[in-house]
């Protein structure tokens, strides 16, 4: 079974709201809590789509998304990303990201974007 | 200002002379010590040796006394010299008074 | 007398003496050393030459050979002499360079060798323990001198053969207890020099007295003890060995100087104790004096000795048994103190600098060089290392004096045991002169010359002292003795020169070379250090050494003179210098080099540069001087701009980065708010779910007040305007309070907790709500971030010299790294753990302004094993902090 989603989010409460979300509406997601690992979990599981913090401890979401783009299976390197970020520095984020989304976000933006950037 | 340098002058020389006289003290006290032994053992072992051993002895604490109180003074005399000609030379000798007579005692020995 | 009572009148003066060193350590722990510091005390705590030998042996030794027992006072005297360009230098020489014993001078002057210092340890160990046992047997024969006399003494004359052991003990404890107070061996030691300094009165009171006792009371005065003197002399029997020998007479002489200079004791009380070189003006003729005063009465003791007691008395104990037999209770037990106080105190200062001269050359170095593998992690405490190595090295030399009494049997006559101590020690002479006058001396030179008068003393004069093969055999005429004497010594100076020669020294001997042989100070040499993060190892290590206090206190007065705040300052060469020298005031010079260089980085050195900086030093050391004062103060008020600069830098990008982790702060908890609100407003969902996302929007909601409160309370704290609510309160409830409170925080962690009540009963007046939010802060933060596996909080409360209180916080985990350190106090400084802990990183910055407010301080303290800060109160809060109730209110 392949995995559609994998969010790397190290906030619990937001996590828990995105998996619900996403989870109704028929996505397969994993959760990942840490910059830490990050980039070894997308290669473990190869998603279809990443979401991303920005703000992770120990590794930031924007050095997780260079190294991603930088790997050698190009397949891998274009996979999809979708940037979370709280800061409002959307622009920065956004130089690789395919999409980003700021804090806080309404729940139907998240569902729409989401399904737009799978089908 | 000129009869100032005059005094620090005198007051250095009688310093530097009464170190002399410190450095010459120790080779008189041990002449004084060892040579009538050497020269007339006998006559010094019994009670007129006592007097000359004791009399000596009193000489040489007398003589240490007096030497450290006059080197006190002169070493006092002589700061007080520089500082007056310090202060009399006023703006360019504004650095602290140098330490007389450094060399001198670097290689006294 | 009964032997009761001189035994209870001889426990007295013990308890005396221990008062008496208790008392003046207490008045020097309270600054009050005016009188204890006064060039009297000093003679006086010079007279330690005058041992037992000298108090009993002195009769003993004239009555045998006349008037040459002078000698041994006649070479001190002209070496005073010499007190104001000789000694003088010496004691400053040896203060500049923080040398803790005659082995560290040499030690220090040959290039910081230890291996030099470990011999002339093993010399002066070696002649050491039979003069120890010589102090021993003197008590010992003293008491049964007293002992055979009275009755009940007569039945107690066994037990006398355990006096040894008691006094051993009595000994042990009194060195123990008075000289290991203090880490650093070349601190004064107040409580043994004024005891040492009352003994030696004792014992001039005692001898004059008993002078005066016989020239005035059994003799008719000076003239009748003159012809007395003169009938002695007489007579063939004594005349033979009164006949002075000149070969003799000069080696004596020779010897005795060289002991004045080179006897652990001597040093120890002559230059280890000496606060500066100007009490030589007074010791120099006043020490010569006692001495005088001491040798005036024993020829006339030794001739009415002769003259009055049976023969067959041992002349060695004439002054106890002179006035015993005229039946002059009072004045023999007063000659038994004096001769108590002179073995007592020999012992006393002999085993404080061989014990200082062991752990400081043999264990310590042995036990560095024993784990220098795990060099980095070694974390123990080595300030109490060295100070029980020192302790253990007391008893050790005491057990070895009364091992050697027992075994000998104490039978030989006390003059020759003294005069082993005194050629041993004197083959360290030529080494110690020459170091200090001659630039051309060198190691290799002082190898050679120390190891070949130590080998030709120890077959010449103490194998044949201890029964082991004879003394050299000599045509007649040649007086063994002295021919020993002159012939070891000719050969050790002949090798030290010979050898010095032809060897070349390395740089760090050459700069201290230059340093002892000019008296000028240690040339600071560049060492490659490696870069800044060195200076929390180094303050690591040496709070090993000093205990943390100390280290600290130090460290941040030379930060602070280079014009640094925070407790490390730039490893200049200087401060190094520096800082090597006050740890070679522990633990000698050489092991002081050793542990810096480990730590600091090796010396990097080079013959072009020493010459230079000697070059430099010699020809222009005061315009050197000068400029060096300019630029001292150039370059603290560089650094001070740079420090500003750097922080208005920080602060604008501060600002910047305050308002985006603001954003980031609130928006983070909203964004869960906004989903799960938005979820809840769909249909389909269970109870459960609802109630649970309801909780989860109930705690997000929480945790934006939270946040808003502590920015609230932050912008109230920075402004000044916070109200304090001021009350006295007791430190040690609040800390109690404060441990509760925070034992919430990571509720399933063991925490052991460290803390020392008795010191924590400190009142202070101050907002005791505020002051219990930033110790619960604190501990909280070690709770959360302390990574170790059995967790240790350890809680110190100080009370500074200026009023207060000092409350450090130390857990035993990683700690911080110096990078991070200056950051913590700053708004959303966390560290790599953003969130985690449920805070929004303005913990430490609300507490760094509450201090403030208190009139306070809160720091980080470096190099502590774990994550330590350090909370100050003041006594009251600054008057100006308590606003009035309008200001109070936004």
């Amino acid at each position: 079974m392949m995995l559609d989603i994998l969010m790397i989010e190290d906030e619990r409460n937001i996590a828990e709201a995105v998996r619900f979300i996403l989870g109704r509406d028929g996505w397969r997601l994993r959760l990942h809590p840490d910059g830490e690992g990050g980039i070894e979990a997308i290669r473990e599981n190869r998603p279809r789509l990443v979401i991303l913090d920005l703000m992770l401890p120990n590794r930031s979401g924007t050095e997780i998304l260079a190294e991603l783009r930088s790997d050698p299976d190009p397949a891998l390197a274009s996979t999809p990303v979708l940037m979370l970020t709280a800061r409002g520095e959307t622009a920065a984020a956004a130089e690789q990201a395919d999409a980003v989304l700021a804090k806080p976000f309404a729940n139907q933006d998240l569902r729409d974007l989401v399904r737009r950037m799978l089908e | 200002m000129p009869e100032r340098p005059l005094f620090l002058e005198r007051a250095s020389f009688r310093r530097r002379r009464l170190g002399d006289a410190a450095r010459i003290l120790p080779v008189v006290a041990a002449i004084a010590a060892l040579a009538p032994v050497w020269w007339i053992p006998r006559q010094l072992s019994f009670a007129a040796g006592a007097g000359w051993l004791f009399g000596l002895w009193a000489v040489l604490i007398l003589a240490i006394w007096a030497l450290h109180r006059a080197l006190l003074r002169a070493e006092a005399a002589t700061l007080r010299a520089e500082s007056a000609v310090a202060e009399s030379l006023a703006p360019p000798a504004a650095a602290a008074p140098a330490r007389p007579d450094q060399g001198d005692d670097d290689h006294a020995l | 007398m009964p032997f009761e009572t001189l035994v209870a009148g001889c426990l007295a003066y013990v308890v005396l003496m221990f008062g008496v060193a208790f008392a003046a350590d207490r008045a020097a722990a309270r600054g009050r050393v005016r009188w204890l510091d006064h060039p009297l005390i000093y003679t006086l705590s010079l007279s330690v030459y005058c041992s037992a030998w000298t108090f009993y042996g002195a009769v003993g030794y004239a009555s045998r050979s006349g008037l040459e027992f002078v000698t041994i006072y006649l070479g001190p005297t002209i070496v005073f002499t010499a007190a104001w360009w000789g000694l003088r230098r010496l004691v400053r020489v040896a203060r500049m360079h923080h040398v803790t014993s005659i082995a560290d001078l040499i030690s220090a002057r040959f290039g910081k060798s230890n291996p030099l210092a470990a011999l002339v340890t093993l010399i002066a160990v070696i002649a050491a323990t039979p003069y120890i046992a010589l102090q021993l047997q003197s008590v010992r024969l003293s008491f049964e001198v007293f002992a055979t006399e009275s009755p009940t003494g007569a039945a107690m004359n066994g037990a006398t053969g355990g006096t040894g052991l008691w006094v051993a003990a009595g000994l042990a404890l009194f060195t123990i207890l008075f000289g290991t107070r203090n880490l650093a061996a070349d601190e004064r030691h107040h409580g043994v020099v004024t005891a040492i300094a009352l003994e030696a009165l004792v014992k001039l009171l005692a001898f004059l007295a008993l002078g005066v006792f016989v020239v005035w009371g059994l003799a008719d005065g000076p003239a009748d003890m003159m012809s007395r003197i003169a009938r002695a002399g007489r007579d063939p029997a004594v005349a033979d060995g009164w006949v002075l020998r000149p070969d003799r007479w000069t080696a004596l002489i020779v010897v005795s100087a060289a002991a004045i200079l080179t006897l652990p004791r001597m040093f120890q009380v002559m230059v280890v104790e000496a606060a500066d070189e100007e009490r030589l003006h007074v010791a120099g003729w006043a020490f010569p004096a006692y001495l005088f005063a001491m040798s005036l009465f024993v020829l006339p003791i030794a001739v009415m000795g002769r003259e009055l007691l049976p023969a067959g008395s041992n002349p060695d104990l004439y002054v106890l048994t002179l006035p015993a037999a005229a039946g002059q209770n009072m004045l023999a037990f007063l000659v038994f103190l004096g001769g108590f106080s002179a073995a007592t105190s020999m012992v006393v200062v002999c085993a404080i600098a061989l014990a200082t001269m062991i752990s400081n050359h043999w264990i310590v170095p042995g036990w560095l060089a024993l784990r220098r593998r795990p060099a980095r992690e070694d974390t123990e405490d080595l300030r109490g290392f060295v100070l029980n190595a020192r302790r253990l090295a007391i008893l050790a030399v005491v057990a070895a004096g009364w091992v050697y009494h027992e075994a000998s049997g104490g039978a030989a006559a006390l003059a020759a045991m003294g005069l082993v101590a005194f050629t041993g020690m004197a083959q360290v002479l030529p080494a110690m002169l020459g170091g200090l006058l001659w630039r051309g001396a060198n190691r290799r030179g002082a190898y050679a010359g120390v190891g070949v008068g130590f080998a030709l003393w120890l077959g010449l004069i103490f194998m044949p002292s201890v029964g082991i093969g004879h003394p050299p055999v000599l045509p007649s005429g040649v007086d063994p003795l002295a021919f020993s004497i002159f012939s070891s010594l000719t050969v050790n100076t002949l090798a030290f020169i010979g050898v010095s020669i032809f060897g070349f020294p390395d740089p760090v001997e050459r700069l201290q070379g230059l340093s002892f042989v000019s008296a000028v100070e240690p040339i600071r040499y560049s060492r490659t250090t490696r870069g800044e993060d060195r200076a929390e190892p180094l303050l690591a290590m040496t709070r090993r050494v000093w205990g943390a206090d100390s280290a600290l206190r130090y460290f941040q007065a030379e930060a602070a003179a280079q014009g640094k705040t925070g407790y490390l300052p730039d490893l200049t060469p200087n401060f190094l210098t520096r800082l090597e020298r006050r740890l070679a005031g522990s633990i000698g010079a050489a092991t002081a080099h050793a542990m810096i260089d480990r730590v600091a980085g090796g010396v990097a050195l080079t013959v072009s540069d020493l010459l230079q900086v000697a070059d430099e030093a010699h020809r222009a050391k005061e315009e050197a001087q000068r400029l060096e004062n300019a630029t001292n103060e150039l370059a603290r008020t560089a650094t001070q701009l740079r420090e500003a600069n750097d922080k208005l830098t920080a602060l604008s990008v501060q600002k910047d980065a305050f308002l985006s982790q603001i954003s980031h702060e609130l928006r983070t908890p909203m964004t869960s708010v906004r989903a799960f609100s938005e979820i809840l407003m769909t249909p389909d969902l269970s109870e459960e779910e609802r109630a649970r996302f309801a909780g989860i929007i109930h705690d997000e909601a929480a945790r934006l007040t939270r946040l808003l409160d502590d920015l609230l309370d932050l912008s109230v704290l920075e402004s000044g305007r916070a109200q304090l609510n001021v009350s006295a309160s007791n430190l040690h409830d609040l800390i109690s309070r404060a441990l509760q409170a925070a034992s919430a925080t990571r509720s399933e962690r063991v925490f052991t907790v460290d803390r020392d009540m008795p010191s924590e009963h400190v009142a202070v007046i101050t907002d005791a709500d505020r002051l219990l939010q930033v110790l619960i802060n604190v501990i909280s933060n070690s709770r959360k971030y302390c990574d170790s596996s059995r967790p240790v909080l350890k809680i110190r409360v100080r009370q500074p010299a200026a009023g207060g209180a000092a409350i450090d916080i130390i857990d035993n985990g990683s700690g911080i790294d110096g990078s991070r350190q200056k950051l913590i106090f700053e708004k959303f400084a966390r560290l790599n753990d953003p969130a985690r802990a449920g805070g929004a990183g303005l913990g430490l910055a609300i507490c760094r302004e509450i201090m403030a407010a208190l009139g306070g301080e809160i720091d980080y303290l470096p190099g502590q094993d774990g994550a330590a800060f350090r909370i100050t109160v003041p006594r009251r809060p600054p008057s100006g902090a308590v606003p009035t109730q309008e200001d109070a209110v936004p």
